[in-house]
């Protein structure tokens, strides 16, 4: 069939040469980049390992890499347990089903700098709703966003909630493959609803489970607009990410070169992480 | 389920789904608060103003860039439908040497993280001319890999004997895709379409790398530039700019939910 050969290659070929251009060609150069001191403006010069020893000692680096963890340690867990419990809440014919579903899915439809910026409000020590909210109780005033040890755990919180939805969704996909018959068999042998949970809902839903953890990592390491917008990467530079310092180097500092070795870091951290948990997964599964 | 645990079971997603809206409500309505009662917790301002609005309006060019965010996210979404067609129709549908590899680089593409690629993209831009301009915001995006992908799988279940009847007629692989597969691909069409225009409307990370006019700028860009810039002056100010962004979507989310949620919940998996 040769008409259909060019056919093939002519309607392709315009994503073909757009692949190598936009997805190819940076893939290859971000690693030449590693090798060079380039300030956009005068010739690229070879740096050798430079930026890669820069790295190494690079406090900042380490520091926003240790933020990220510290952000993904409250995240991913606090995701998981909101988004199972939502799920399981709405996992049954109810009044308003369709309505619960869209309101916790509010959040993931709007941008994330509105987001930053209604929480920046919400967060306000002073005249925040969430401090008014906790007065009310006689809690408070906390400095959600001022306190070194608050700033992040409170972005996390933020975070859990824009998100929310959609592992509710990938949750409530994941209920429909847990079979009636065998609840209402546990069920006869007497078990209580936490055991049905724990020893048969929970453990048929582990590759959703598994999904969360890796999506909810995967986006956490992504953290960008919140501190930009909320914190600046403070207090103390608690708050600053890593996306939000190679910006830094990139946008501020003018340095391509070692913006661009901490983007190939962060993308070996990224696989890392994501392949031990996915290893630490499959062992307590094993158990 | 006991009536006490019904009753205890809707006030509870009650209280979830107020935690979710009220935020929002709160926000609009702040919107229209004078200075001094933006910190209280009622929903109905005690003096309505449209102050802040005529003060956001007046400091930066929020007509313009909405107008640049509709222009941008459309080209993208529009350019993603198209192209993302015929890539998939020939990934699907066509055999010739290659197609293999072409299948392999753009499920290989979706699982290089986003980071790995920003620097080089952005110098790209850089060296091409592009900064300032709406080519940088568009062009890199002209094709979406979760797109290509969700279409061909659909593309694969189209029945042959439909795209032979058509070749015997004389039609062009062209008019095949736009005139038979792209009527049956509708629901497709559309998820993809809302993705993609989601994530245009709300990208804020590389427009805060390629462009510096404001006059270039899209809505959530200048809105961050604003808000951070101390431009804004008071949150009421900020939360009435954070509105104009807000509005459309919640508007169009209202009426399509189901798609909204199908369509990004889907291309978050997929991709």
């Amino acid at each position: 069939m040769r008409a259909e050969r060019r056919a093939g290659w002519l309607l392709s070929a315009p994503y073909a040469a757009f692949l190598l251009a936009f997805s190819a060609y940076p893939i290859v150069f971000a690693l030449a980049l590693v090798m060079m001191h380039w300030d956009l403006v005068t010739r690229p010069s070879f740096a050798g390992a430079d930026n890669l020893t820069l790295l190494a000692q690079d406090a900042r680096f380490w520091q926003a890499v240790g933020n990220t963890f510290v952000f993904l340690a409250i995240h991913v867990p606090l995701q998981i347990v909101t988004a199972l419990v939502l799920a399981l809440a709405l996992n049954r014919p109810m009044w308003l089903r369709a309505f619960w579903r869209a309101a916790f899915f509010l959040p993931v439809v709007i941008s994330g700098a509105v987001v930053a910026i209604l929480w920046n409000a919400l967060y306000a020590t002073d005249v925040g709703l969430i401090n008014a909210v906790l007065a009310r109780v006689g809690v408070g005033p906390v400095p959600w966003l001022t306190d070194p040890l608050i700033a992040m755990p409170a972005i996390a919180i933020m975070v859990t909630w824009k998100n929310v939805g959609f592992y509710v969704i990938i949750y409530l996909a994941g209920l429909q493959y847990v079979p009636k018959s065998c609840q209402e068999a546990i069920e006869l042998e007497g078990a209580s609803a936490w055991q049905r949970f724990r020893h048969l809902t929970l453990p048929l839903l582990l590759p959703q489970t598994v999904l969360v953890v890796t999506l909810s990592t995967i986006n956490g390491f992504q953290l960008f607009i919140e501190p930009y917008v909320m914190t600046g990467g403070g207090p103390l530079r608690r708050t600053f990410s890593v996306v939000l310092y190679m910006y830094t180097n990139a946008f501020s500092y003018q340095k391509m070169g070692y913006a661009a070795t901490i983007g190939v870091a962060l993308a070996v951290i990224i696989g890392a992480v994501v392949a031990i948990q996915r290893r630490l997964i499959g062992q307590a599964e094993a158990m | 389920m006991r009536r006490a645990g019904r009753v205890a079971l809707y006030l509870a997603l009650a209280l979830a789904a107020l935690t979710f809206i009220y935020p929002f409500l709160w926000m609009a309505s702040s919107t229209l608060k004078p200075p001094g009662e933006v910190g209280t917790l009622a929903l109905i301002p005690d003096h309505a103003t449209f102050q802040n609005y005529r003060i956001m309006w007046g400091r930066a060019p929020f007509g313009r860039a909405l107008l640049n965010s509709v222009f941008v996210a459309t080209s993208v979404t529009v350019a993603v439908l198209i192209l993302g067609s015929i890539t998939a129709y020939a990934m699907a549908r066509l055999t010739f040497p290659g197609r293999h590899a072409l299948n392999l680089a753009t499920t290989a593409v979706l699982l290089v993280p986003g980071q790995l690629t920003l620097i080089p993209l952005y110098t790209l831009v850089v060296q091409l001319g592009w900064i300032d301009s709406y080519s940088a915001l568009i062009i890199p995006y002209l094709f979406n890999a979760t797109a290509i992908l969700m279409l061909r799988q659909f593309f694969l279940q189209i029945p042959q004997s439909l795209v032979d009847s058509a070749r015997m007629d004389g039609m062009s692989e062209l008019r095949i895709l736009f005139s038979i597969f792209w009527p049956l691909a509708r629901p497709p069409l559309a998820i993809v379409a809302i993705f993609t225009f989601m994530g245009s409307w709300n990208e804020v990370l590389w427009p805060l790398l390629v462009v510096r006019d404001q006059r270039i700028m899209t809505l959530p860009q200048l809105l961050t530039v604003f808000a951070l810039g101390g431009g804004a002056g008071t949150l009421g100010v900020s939360l009435a700019a954070a509105m104009v962004l807000v509005v459309p979507v919640v508007i169009a989310y209202m009426f399509l939910q189901r798609f909204f949620i199908e369509s990004m919940a889907g291309a978050g998996v997929k991709g």
